[in-house]
């Protein structure tokens, strides 16, 4: 196949790529959306095959490679429960990322393969757009591993810092950037192994100062990444598709992080440079106890809100952990059948990645119609009878809009308050993530319901 | 003078970032999830360069370390364009409308 013409393919991959993108504007083109990604990708391969077009013993291993990772990818797709898609995405991007470094290495060792010149005679444009790549997806990589270790559980979601930390980072990133240069006039294959070994300890180093709660913004931050050292591969092969879909990927993954952080109130700079935790200053801690709560159990909640004309749900991701959507579902069935009116508020940082939460309820077959984010829903509280909160806790405090000294002052929250009265389901008066304790426990209006998600959901359906 | 293609690909790019930029505002945020799993997928094309990297060269040396290196990045390619796309699917499937 002539080069012009695969080219023209990739183009046309590419333009398919950003079709399954739009797709995703709403969920009714969403699935087509899908399909133009995967035709998308199938064009990609074939032409790569025929654009090759060495149909030797080597095509064999190829295929059967391919059939092997493809049969991986496709059990785990089907086998993993929606609550692990953080951590399933995590895994994915890491893979990414390393697929780029090996990339990487292959055509710096055999660059004639590539068109690039030959060993130790490198296009310098090529060796500055390998060594990005590379350099990108081995932070891509590690970075991805230490968030997968982290929303598995396998590792702590605490920050972990230590002195001197941003300097060490600031330093290793200066290195990074000297290496490359040195590498552009020496061609020394050992500098281009250090690049890589270094931006691997950057990738942990990057992601482990960050806490649990801040995972929505590591997660699109890395999505980036990984679109950029694909990008980078992309400059490296002169591929079309690669350089289109790594800018799509790359720029996506930024918005997605700029909005989680919108979420939180905070800078980009703030989350990376640490968790909430590792700030924490802590005030407040001592005059909690005294306080009075109004306790309930599931019958009171159950007549409450038999009782109601209008109902507003706030999943959190304490929803997430304690499985809690199907029994969730099945209290909503059994409020409609009593004529409530019920809907869903659901915060741009609830749950660990973003979305996530919409997926949860879209499992559990809540019709998305019924299911609202923050500024579409938030003017409703005031006129609705009962708020159920259910697993979210920093996303309602309402110190956020009064307490100028709170962490959280002015991230936008949910107007629990408003409502009439307010159902706070939750295992103890412990605080959130952020560390702070919520005012919404101490309100009049507010009845906790002392006990995990799912079983105080499920006593709530017996009663009802 | 003649322009250099690296211009050309460079304006692709950045072209391409505008617009992902304009395309990616336009996604609903109840699917932001099967967003980072299709993104994630896509970005899986990579793998034209892996099978480029694992055919190189002549048909006797086909397990030489830079070919080696072309397998194993199709295997991770191959994990992600699977897995993303099909697990994409299942989560579109299920976000069904209200029954009327």
């Amino acid at each position: 196949m002539s080069a012009n013409l695969s080219a023209s393919f990739y183009l046309i991959s590419g333009i398919l790529f950003i079709l399954a993108l739009r797709g995703l504007s709403s969920p009714e083109t969403s699935r087509q959306g899908n399909y133009f990604g995967i035709s998308g990708m199938a064009i990609a391969i074939i032409v790569t095959f025929l654009s090759v077009g060495n149909f030797g013993s080597g095509l064999v291993y190829v295929l059967t490679f391919l059939v092997i990772g493809g049969s991986i990818g496709a059990f785990i797709a089907f086998r993993i429960p929606m609550t692990a898609m953080p951590e399933l995405v995590a895994g994915f991007h890491s893979l990414v990322g390393l697929a780029a470094v090996f990339v990487a290495i292959s055509a710096f060792l055999k660059p004639e393969a590539f068109n690039l010149g030959i060993v130790g005679n490198i296009k310098l444009a090529s060796l500055i757009e390998m060594s990005l790549g590379a350099a990108i997806g081995a932070i891509t990589f590690s970075g991805s591993i230490i968030a997968f270790l982290k929303l598995r559980g396998i590792m702590s979601g605490a920050p972990i810092t230590f002195k001197g930390q941003h300097f060490i980072n600031l330093f290793l990133g200066l290195a990074i950037i000297f290496l490359i240069y040195n590498l552009c006039v020496t061609q020394s294959t050992n500098m281009f192994w250090t690049i890589i070994a270094i931006s691997f300890l950057v990738g942990v180093l990057l992601i482990i100062p960050i806490g649990g709660a801040d995972m929505p913004v590591v997660i699109s931050m890395l999505n980036s990444y990984s679109g950029w050292a694909a990008a980078g591969i992309g400059f490296t092969l002169e591929n079309t598709a690669l350089i289109i879909t790594g800018a799509l990927v790359g720029s996506s993954g930024a918005i997605l992080s700029y909005i989680m952080c919108k979420g939180m109130n905070r800078s980009f700079f703030n989350v990376i440079l640490g968790g909430w935790g590792a700030t924490e200053q802590s005030t407040g801690g001592q005059n909690k106890e005294q306080k009075p709560v109004k306790s309930g159990n599931a019958d009171d909640a159950a007549f409450l809100m038999k009782n109601a004309s209008s109902v507003i749900i706030v999943p959190g991701y304490g929803m997430a952990v304690a499985q809690a959507q199907h029994a969730l579902r099945e209290m909503v069935d059994a409020l409609k059948k009593n004529g409530v009116k019920v809907s869903y508020a659901i915060h741009p940082v609830a749950g660990r990645m973003p979305g996530h939460m919409n997926v949860l309820l879209a499992e559990a077959n809540v019709p998305y119609d019924e299911v609202f984010e923050l500024e579409e829903i938030n003017n409703d509280f005031a006129n609705c009878d009962v708020a159920y909160v259910i697993g979210a806790n920093d996303v309602t405090n309402p110190i956020a809009k009064s307490d100028p000294q709170s962490p959280i002052y002015g991230m936008p929250v949910l107007d629990v308050e408003k409502s009439k009265s307010v159902l706070f389901v939750k295992r103890s008066l412990s605080p959130g993530y952020a560390g702070i304790d919520n005012d919404l426990f101490y309100r009049d209006n507010t009845l906790m319901l002392f006990a995990d998600a799912k079983k105080m959901t499920e006593e709530i359906v017996k009663s009802l | 003078m003649e322009i250099d293609p690296f211009i050309f690909r460079l304006s692709i790019f950045i072209l391409s970032i505008f617009v992902g930029y304009y395309v990616v505002w336009s996604v609903t945020p109840s699917l932001h999830t099967p967003l980072m799993s299709v993104t994630n997928a896509i970005s899986s094309v990579i793998i034209v360069g892996a099978i480029i990297a694992a055919l190189s060269g002549s048909s006797e040396k086909i397990f030489d370390i830079p070919n080696i290196f072309g397998f194993l990045a199709i295997i991770l390619a191959a994990v992600n364009i699977f897995g993303g796309f099909l697990v994409t699917q299942r989560m579109l499937q299920m976000y069904k409308k209200k029954k009327k």
